[in-house]
């Protein structure tokens, strides 16, 4: 039975209250002076892991916690605050503000921070709410060939390393059962992630935190994707009341839905 | 008129509690300006208390609101993710 050393990958996003902004070149969203936190997909991740040790429901126990962060400087904030949550250690990877990694970079960067580590479970959240692809832990398992869980919504550990993932699908839930090493990514109903107290966050400022760089994992921040125009939705089109039957009807008609 | 010292224990619960809140009141959706005042002027109310039993009851009640606003944070932004990603 081995012990879990979990690497847990966090994003510091546009805080999910903030309405995102176009920036006037049309390029991206504005991120100057707004408010950013931890994508809350992977505050669930991150709390999922420091309940598997609290509960104590890896028969193997839990060794590391570790998070990890690919951002600008500030991204050290939101390691803090998962070290507050309760994870181990962190690993900032210093990115230049406005060289974002893609999905499938960011991917490769985790693939080798596994290796360095050698983490058994890899939980990230699902997606992140800025850019919302869905993809790097997809990648990421595709990468080094190992099980995955996407979108748990409970999970649960058995005999000899294997691990049960239960996932909401359309009209009922899904349970998969896979041995370590694998990757789950969260769900919104996974858990209920705790919100830090002032103790533990000072407790988190004296964690170990390692500052490295894109290089040390061998990845550059090329690009293959190319984003043409940014834009906000279409504003939304009032409706119009009619008096009767006979007025609906003649609106759908002039409508041509009948 | 002063009033005796209060008991140090309960006096650094207090604080704690206090300070404590005072952080979550960070995150407070209609801002920490909002806030700070409430939360001050709810623990001066008390301050001259002196009765062991009704500090105790104090620091009880200032934890009961301490868990009811992480369960507003947290409903808040579930609702909200809900609403986005689940099409509810």
């Amino acid at each position: 039975m081995s012990a879990l050393r979990i690497l847990v990958p966090v994003k510091r996003v546009i805080d999910y209250a903030v309405k995102p902004r176009v920036n006037k070149a049309q390029t991206g969203v504005e991120t100057a002076g707004v408010k950013h936190s931890m994508n809350p997909f992977d505050e669930l991740s991150v709390e999922e892991s420091v309940r598997i040790r609290e509960k104590k429901s890896a028969p193997g126990g839990v060794e590391d916690i570790c998070v990890i962060s690919a951002g600008p400087t500030k991204a050290q904030d939101v390691l803090r605050t998962a070290m507050a949550m309760g994870a181990d250690r962190g690993i900032h990877v210093e990115v230049k503000e406005g060289e974002d990694l893609e999905p499938l970079s960011v991917a490769k960067l985790l693939k080798s921070a596994v290796e360095q580590q050698k983490s058994n479970l890899v939980i990230l959240g699902k997606q992140s709410i800025d850019d919302d692809a869905n993809q790097t832990g997809q990648m990421l398992a595709g990468l080094l060939g190992w099980p995955q869980a996407t979108q748990a919504s409970k999970v649960e550990f058995g005999a000899g390393d294997t691990v049960s993932v239960t996932r909401e699908v359309d009209g009922g839930v899904e349970t998969l059962k896979a041995k370590l090493p694998m990757i789950i990514t969260t769900d919104l109903r996974l858990n209920e992630p705790r919100y830090a107290s002032l103790p533990n966050i000072m407790k988190a400022k004296k964690k170990p935190l390692e500052k490295k760089t894109l290089a040390d994992f061998g990845i550059t921040a090329d690009k293959r994707l190319k984003v043409l125009k940014v834009m906000e939705p279409p504003p939304r089109q009032g409706g119009g009341k009619v008096d009767d039957v006979d007025g609906l009807i003649s609106k759908l008609k002039e409508l041509g839905a009948i | 008129m002063s009033l005796p010292p209060p008991n140090p224990e309960l006096r650094r619960q207090v604080i704690a509690i206090y300070k404590e809140l005072l952080t979550l009141g960070k995150d407070y959706p209609l801002g920490p300006s909002y806030f700070r005042p409430r939360l001050h002027k709810a623990f001066m109310s008390n301050a001259s208390l002196r009765d062991e039993a009704q500090i105790r009851q104090g620091i009880a009640r200032a934890e009961f609101v301490r868990k009811e606003i992480e369960a507003l944070y947290y409903l808040k932004r579930y609702r909200t993710l809900r609403k986005r990603y689940d099409g509810v």
